[in-house]
């Protein structure tokens, strides 16, 4: 009699996997054919978009349509993920564990290759950050090759001295912080919020670039070793 | 049937089967791959999107997206597997348990 309601509780609990396994997999599969159905059926083309940009571009004060939508037409959505990644990096830090990896060492390879690649890096970074303006490129991809040489010279164990470790927090925040305060100072000048003046579109653009270059290149590569870098 | 038309529906088809396994899942590492992956779906769709038109140039604005997109998703998989390493250091483990209350 037990061991009945025992294989009876097992069969039901079995079912109620079945039923939940069943009901996820038919829910994902209407959604998929609704979206693809959708995707089939799309009206014609419509050019709104890409043309609004296109008349908008010399206006923009960069040459290159993406980074013009980035930093220009929806430059809030641009403030608003270096406000998402500031975030990130704050929770990541605050979730550290507390080890202490001061006996650790890096094989040799690395910091031959540390040395090696950096100028490389930060060459190739500046180059992207610059040509962002008029092709592909910009602070997003600059950030993230810095950022390689980030992680490079952590694991490398490279000790940071006392004025690295103290400008950490710094380089967090300051391409929120330049973003910011060009939103505001277009404010102030009786502009919308992040409206440029068009002769100083340019410089502005590249100046919240070049800040948010640092920043982008700090956040990930906290991101990406889950602490603090050691200080020496 | 166009290039457009492919990608999008890959896209589409990524998207389904990461959610699948962010639903279903209890192992916390593998919820946030799955995450990751219905990510890589969006991205792949909107790109999709923006050239639909063979020959035009494509549209920079999804274009934009996905780079704001690739970082929000890049900074949500780190604090996920912050937590999840935190959730491993408290629990021991990273899988949910099966018998959760109903």
């Amino acid at each position: 009699m037990q061991n009945n309601a025992n294989m009876n509780q097992v069969s039901r609990a079995r079912r109620i996997a079945w039923i939940r396994q069943g009901l996820a997999a038919l829910s994902v599969m209407a959604l998929t054919v609704i979206l693809g159905w959708t995707v089939w059926t799309l009206p014609p083309f419509s050019d709104r978009m890409p043309s609004l940009v296109a008349a908008n571009l010399s206006n923009s004060g960069v040459e290159n349509p993406v980074t013009a939508v980035l930093l220009n037409f929806r430059g809030y959505d641009t403030l608003l993920e270096i406000g998402v990644l500031l975030l990130a990096a704050v929770g990541v830090l605050s979730l550290a564990p507390k080890s202490d990896r001061s006996a650790e060492t890096a094989p040799a390879q690395i910091q031959i290759l540390l040395l090696r690649l950096l100028p490389f890096i930060v060459i190739v970074a500046a180059y992207l950050l610059w040509v962002g303006k008029y092709a592909p490129g910009g602070a997003f991809q600059a950030g993230a090759v810095l950022a390689a040489g980030g992680v490079l010279l952590v694991t490398s164990a490279v000790r940071l001295n006392h004025i690295a470790v103290k400008s950490i927090p710094i380089g967090l925040s300051i391409g929120l912080l330049t973003f910011l305060a060009v939103a505001l100072a277009t404010m102030i000048s009786g502009r919308n919020f992040l409206q440029y003046p068009l002769p100083w579109a340019g410089a502005l653009i590249l100046a919240i670039e070049a800040a948010a270059t640092i920043s982008i290149a700090v956040i990930l590569t906290i991101l990406f070793i889950g602490r603090k870098p050691d200080g020496g | 049937m166009n290039s457009f038309l492919l990608y999008a529906l890959v896209g589409i088809v990524l998207l389904g089967m990461g959610l699948y396994r962010l639903v279903m899942d209890p192992h916390l590492v593998k919820k946030i791959l799955a995450l990751n992956i219905s990510g890589a779906g969006v991205f792949l769709f909107l790109v999709a999107v923006a050239d639909r038109i063979p020959g035009a140039a494509p549209d920079p604005v999804p274009h934009a997206m996905v780079l704001t997109g690739i970082v929000v998703g890049v900074s949500a998989t780190a604090v996920a597997l912050s937590l999840a390493c935190r959730i491993k250091e408290n629990n021991g483990t990273t899988e949910l348990s099966k018998n959760e209350p109903e």
